[in-house]
């Protein structure tokens, strides 16, 4: 199994945590990772993408040219990306702020309302983990367990207390994807 | 601590193989993309534990003149930076190496030249592998192309350092810095005792407290009949350096027609076209300089003699082809695919300049 994603969006919209706890995830599974950020002077409100690789095998390249999924968040990263999804790959979108919706007949393309969601939660710091779920509602990349052990790994423990917070945001993506 | 798994950046990785092999200080000044390695140092402190040195120099030059007195006294010491950065080292570089010293420097290599821009590149090839500084020297130059490789080639480039007395250089790119991988931390080794520095380094300038003759360390010597008799020393440890310390990667270089040759970031990518190559029923093989300097000009020239063409893919505007030309002679087309000043490519534009140039596409 190896699956190749890009997460891309605003930078501070939780695009590179995402990725990085996908990474621990695909850890706590033994699997081979890479998480690649496009790094620059980007953060705060330019663009910031990520490519994270989960694999059964040794991974070569870090750096692709196409994708199995595309998370896109915005406007600007769905314009880079859509095109860049392969044949049967699968694209997830948030419709806030996107004007020219994804026209690709050729792959999966689900639209989750994680804006709104998150407005529902009270806690938009959670935007990244409802889109997340979502993510694992769509393609089980990895299992619900082991995100959470792996944000148990990754966030200092007196960040503990909000593991719970984070799984209720996942749970929220989860329900927001018919399938 | 006991051997330990753990998902780092590249730069995460340096600073923690340097406190797990036991080193004694690092001295640094923070620059994009390399940064993380004095930050994580830091949030570390090592002081605590291990008794290690961290400290913010004031500027590169600094930084390298402190390592030059650490190693000056047996200490296991190291610098990193990126490119900027370590062109205002130079001078210490070459001070050290003349002085025949061991130490540790590390260039996470940006855009250039100039201030250039902070993303990955590997524009600096010349200034590791051919010296750099002035003078006849040369660097103990390893490549890494994983974090794992990051993590181990700290420890090998001390090994290294301290084997041959002449200071080791990790040319890392901001990819291989800046991307998170699974990477197995060594255990920890002690920190060497002053008893046990005085042992390894008899020549150190650590106080000979009344036990010996002193020792001088110096890159001065105003006669010139010594001068080459010092030279010639310094060659004869090159040229032990080149007969024993070449490593490098082949991966299906056996059954290939066509060979990439590319290190570091570059390698990893390459790989992924040249999977992609394989499904198109093209066979190439690539092989991954991981010592640039020594060069694996041997197995170039093996492998020059039975493939069609080669191809040296590199981030910059062509570098390492010219070790690659040498060593494969004239009988087989060597071409150069680069990319610029911080711009890295995908797996199909490597594959996609490689039809254009052999197979006419």
């Amino acid at each position: 199994m190896k699956v190749e994603i890009v997460i891309a969006g605003f930078g501070g919209q939780g695009v590179l945590s995402m990725g990085k706890i996908l990474a621990y995830s695909g850890l706590m599974e033994d699997k081979e990772v890479t998480w690649m950020p496009a790094y620059g002077p980007e953060q705060r409100g330019g663009t910031a993408n990520v490519t994270v690789i989960l694999s059964d095998e040794k991974i070569s390249s870090p750096i692709l040219n196409s994708y199995d999924i595309a998370i896109v968040l915005n406007q600007q990263s769905l314009d880079k990306f859509e095109s860049k999804v392969k044949p049967g790959g699968v694209l997830i979108y948030d419709n806030y702020g996107i004007h020219h919706a994804p026209s690709r007949k050729d792959i999966s393309v689900y639209n989750v309302n994680a804006m709104e969601a998150t407005f529902d939660l009270k806690n938009d710091k959670a935007y990244n983990m409802v889109v997340l779920g979502a993510l694992l509602k769509v393609c089980p990349v990895v299992s619900l367990e082991s995100v959470l052990k792996g944000l148990k790994k990754s966030l200092p423990e007196r960040h503990h207390h909000l593991i719970p917070l984070n799984e209720e945001a996942i749970k929220k993506g989860m329900s927001l994807i018919d399938k | 601590m006991e051997e330990e798994i753990k998902l780092m950046k590249g730069n995460e990785a340096l600073a923690m193989a340097m406190i797990r092999y036991g080193a004694d200080g690092y001295f640094g000044y923070p620059i994009t993309p390399q940064s993380e390695v004095l930050e994580t140092l830091m949030a570390q402190k090592p002081w605590e534990t291990t008794g290690m040195v961290v400290l913010q120099a004031e500027s590169e030059v600094a930084s390298i003149n402190m390592v030059y007195g650490g190693a000056a006294s047996g200490k296991v010491v190291c610098t990193s930076s990126s490119s900027p950065g370590i062109s205002l080292m130079q001078e210490g570089i070459s001070y050290m190496a003349a002085s025949e010293l061991p130490a540790l420097i590390i260039n996470v290599m940006r855009g250039g030249p100039g201030l250039g821009t902070i993303q990955p590149s590997q524009a600096d090839y010349f200034q590791a592998t051919k010296g750099g500084g002035h003078g006849d020297y040369h660097l103990i130059t390893l490549a890494p192309s994983s974090v794992q490789e990051m993590c181990d080639f700290v420890g090998l480039g001390w090994d290294l350092a301290f084997k041959y007395l002449t200071p080791a250089i990790i040319l890392a790119d901001g990819v291989v810095g800046q991307m998170m991988e699974k990477v197995v931390l060594p255990p920890q080794r002690k920190r060497l005792t002053d008893e046990e520095v005085r042992q390894r380094c008899p020549w150190a300038a650590n106080g000979r407290k009344g036990m010996r003759k002193k020792n001088v360390i110096t890159s001065l010597e105003l006669d010139p009949s010594l001068m080459e008799v010092n030279n010639e020393r310094f060659q004869r440890t090159y040229k032990k350096i080149e007969e024993n310390e070449v490593r490098f990667e082949s991966i299906g270089t056996e059954d290939c027609d066509y060979l990439i040759v590319a290190f570091g970031s570059l390698a990893r990518i390459s790989q992924k076209a040249v999977e992609m190559a394989r499904k198109r029923g093209l066979k190439i093989g690539i092989l991954r300089p991981i010592t640039l300097w020594p060069f694996p000009k041997a197995e170039v020239a093996r492998l020059s003699e039975r493939v069609k063409g080669i191809l040296v893919p590199e981030l910059n505007a062509g570098q390492m082809i010219e070790d690659v030309r040498l060593a494969a002679g004239s009988g087989v087309r060597v071409e150069h695919f680069g990319r610029l000043g911080g711009i890295v490519p995908s797996p199909d534009e490597i594959l996609d300049a490689f039809e254009k140039l052999f197979l006419g596409k």
